[in-house]
């Protein structure tokens, strides 16, 4: 699904990036770790085509064709989903306008039939009732003034309603209470049918033991150092990063 | 943001920008007595009309133009402006009116006929300088309703003309009023009997076509007791290279118990992004509650004109009476609006409240420009102003210039302002959730706008929105 070879990538002028390699299967759950710094955001954001990060060198490969000629918003249609850390807020836009929006432009991208208000709502209030989130983010204007915590559930429903191939989860559980985590990993849950794909930046044991990885990449200084299956996850919790080196 | 993709956004086409070929009757450019005698013959006017427009004339000869305005502009040669332009053949119905005329309003969206059939909005379409058709006329006139052209109403009601032309704006109050005091060639004429509630929104389609002609309507609106009415207005014209110059006047008042609320979408043609061609637009709107209890309310969506100078004002004199200005101005390109409101109370419990939402994108200026004064005898009166700037890029600017004049010590009067930039972090935010660069602007800028695109009647909201999405089409970054 995803073959990223040899990514070079910088941030005003300063290199983050020094060539990555990771291939993502469909299905597969990817997790990075690394301290802060070491360019696990940075990857993430590449792969959504932020506009602070340019490719130096290297290759992205989605779905067999090459991701680096497409824009965010191509990248978002085409099945990218990318979970903001810390999700911007937009004043004056409603939540429910804004995500009917996003879902049309998918399935307009996607040559299927738009759907109208009526379905839309259906649609949505059948999300929120499943994983208890409060309609009344709905009728909010997007992320404006919201918590910490309502700001994540609404990136969970943004994701629950799109259905995105890619989920790429920039610490969707920072800032969350326990119950919270549980909401939204299990949402997460919900989506992975074996063919969608998950590339998480995580900080806390608490969302692997809920979302499994199947690899675990550690990166540091802008490469990936080690790779391994869950068990290395449970070894870092163990001894941390320091711990490693031997 | 990146210039190139505001300017992607921005420099979409004028999509109005079309010229009509009508064989019209167009004065040769100039501007002295003759050319105003000439004018009023044209019209068969009364002796009181001509006797008010040369005096008018010679007061403007004194007068000079406004410099105040945060505004630059070359200067206009008003000797090189035709002041009267008309189709040819004087229409008596609509068998008689030029097709391509009626083509034009197609165009438009406005087509008149199949209006009268659905949309049920009586429109006054004024063609450069005569009003060609007015719909509905029959209908109204049975509630006692006048919905006429000026030119009409001064041969069939020069009593109420003659009372009200000039009650609120005089002949001198400023250099564009006085121009055209001296020189208007049409405009609707608008009368609310007592008590009557105005059953359908009035229209009235304003469009400048000849090429050198200036556009001097004079619009008066007047609301008898206990009446109300809503009027909408729209604009457009031409793509020239060179610069047209318009300097309107409308006049609201509203008696006791009576309500007016006046609409515009200001679409005409803005010039190019080097601020080539484009309509100079010098307004003079303003509206008087006489009596006690009366309200109006301007809402304007100004996003066309090279050049914006105008100050939709409410002068509360009855007690109890409310003003209202709502506001969005976009400029864009290299467009300059200096735009507000003036609240003046003089009545005991007074209020009014002001919301203008200025959008500058690309090299566009906004100014928002305001005067709440609140008189010594105006007990217990309050204004809520709120002035709302939004940047699209590095190169735009806004200012705001409030102004506050409190005599009476019992009024209450606030102010708030911000001024907000579109950040690239919002956009890609958008982006990523699969809203492309352009819809994400326009989502974002309707919202900014909201609070005003809800003050317009539905239709009339639905084309100011889209006309905003056209206007910040190919801007975006």
């Amino acid at each position: 699904m995803l073959d990223i070879n040899n990514l070079h990538v910088q941030i005003n002028d300063k290199e983050i990036l020094k060539g990555i390699d990771l291939n993502i299967k469909p299905g597969e759950i990817h997790v990075l770790m690394g301290i802060n710094g070491s360019g696990k955001s940075t990857l993430v954001k590449t792969i959504s085509a932020h506009y602070d990060c340019v490719v130096n060198d290297g290759s992205i490969e989605y779905n067999n064709d090459d991701l680096l000629r497409l824009n965010a918003t191509q990248r978002a249609n085409e099945g990218i989903f990318m979970s903001f850390q810390n999700p911007i807020e937009i004043p004056g836009i409603n939540n429910m306008y804004f995500l009917k929006t996003a879902l049309n432009a998918k399935r307009k991208h996607l040559k299927e039939e738009e759907l109208n208000a009526a379905s839309f709502l259906k649609l949505v209030k059948s999300k929120t009732n499943q994983f208890n989130i409060d309609d009344a983010v709905l009728k909010r204007n997007l992320n404006e003034g919201f918590s910490g915590g309502e700001k994540k559930r609404n990136e969970l429903l943004q994701l629950l309603v799109l259905e995105p191939d890619l989920l790429l989860l920039d610490e969707i559980d920072s800032g969350l209470d326990i119950d919270a985590i549980q909401t939204v990993a299990s949402g997460i849950n919900s989506l992975l049918d074996g063919k969608r794909s998950v590339l998480m930046i995580t900080h806390y044991e608490r969302m692997l033991e809920l979302i499994k990885p199947d690899f675990v990449h550690i990166l540091e200084d802008g490469k990936i150092i080690k790779t391994g299956d869950y068990s290395l996850a449970l070894k870092l919790g163990e001894t941390g990063f320091k711990g490693l080196g031997e | 943001m990146k210039n190139e993709t505001i300017h992607k956004v921005i420099n979409s086409e004028y999509k109005l920008g079309f010229e009509t070929i009508v064989n019209s009757d167009t004065f040769p450019a100039g501007l002295d007595e003759n050319v105003i005698k000439a004018i009023s013959a044209k019209k068969e006017e009364p002796q009181w009309l001509l006797d008010y427009r040369l005096k008018a004339y010679k007061r403007w000869l004194k007068m000079s133009e406004p410099k105040w305005a945060n505004l630059e502009y070359e200067k206009i040669d008003y000797q090189n402006i035709s002041y009267f332009s008309a189709p040819k053949k004087a229409p008596n119905s609509l068998d008689e009116i030029d097709p391509s005329i009626l083509q034009t309003y197609e165009k438009l969206g406005i087509p008149l006929e199949e209006q009268k059939l659905l949309a049920g909005i009586a429109v006054d379409a004024v063609f450069d300088s005569v009003s060609v058709k007015t719909t509905f006329q029959d209908e109204l006139e049975k509630l006692g309703i006048i919905f006429c052209s000026i030119s009409e109403a001064a041969h069939k009601h020069p009593k109420l003309l003659k009372t009200y032309l000039s009650s609120v704006v005089p002949a001198g109050d400023n250099f564009f009023a006085c121009l055209n005091s001296a020189v208007f060639t049409d405009g609707s004429f608008v009368y609310i009997p007592k008590n009557v509630r105005c059953p359908m929104e009035l229209s009235t389609y304003f469009r400048i076509n000849a090429l050198n002609t200036g556009q001097f309507e004079r619009t008066l609106i007047i609301a008898d007791e206990g009446s109300y009415v809503s009027y909408n207005e729209g604009c457009s014209a031409p793509m020239r290279d060179t610069s047209q110059l318009h300097a309107a006047v409308v006049e609201l008042v509203a008696l006791k118990d009576a309500q007016i609320k006046y609409s515009t979408i200001q679409n005409w043609y803005p010039g190019d992004e080097n601020g080539k061609g484009g309509i100079l637009n010098f307004v003079t709107k303003r509206g008087i509650c006489k009596g006690d209890n009366s309200k109006i309310s301007w809402t304007q969506v100004e996003t066309g004109s090279l050049l914006t100078w105008k100050y939709p004002s409410c002068i509360l004199k009855g007690d109890n009476s409310v003003g209202e200005f709502y506001s969005i101005a976009l400029s864009s390109l290299a467009q300059q609006a200096d735009t507000g409101t003036k609240m003046l109370h003089l009545g005991k419990n007074t209020k009014s409240t002001i919301i203008s939402k200025g959008i500058s994108a690309l090299k566009g200026r906004n100014s928002y420009r305001g005067l709440v004064r609140m008189a010594k005898s105006a007990s217990n009166s309050r204004n809520y102003s709120q002035c709302d700037s939004l940047l699209i890029g590095s190169d735009c600017s806004a200012f705001t210039f409030p102004n506050q004049e409190v005599k009476n010590k019992s009024c209450f009067v606030e102010h708030e302002a911000t001024t907000s930039k579109i950040s690239d972090e919002q956009l890609f935010f958008l982006n990523q959730r699969g809203i492309s660069e352009e819809n994400a602007i326009s989502m974002i800028v309707n919202g900014f706008c909201k609070e005003v695109l809800q003050e317009l009647p539905m239709e009339f909201a639905v084309e100011a929105k889209a006309l905003l999405d056209l206007s910040l089409e190919g801007c975006v970054g």
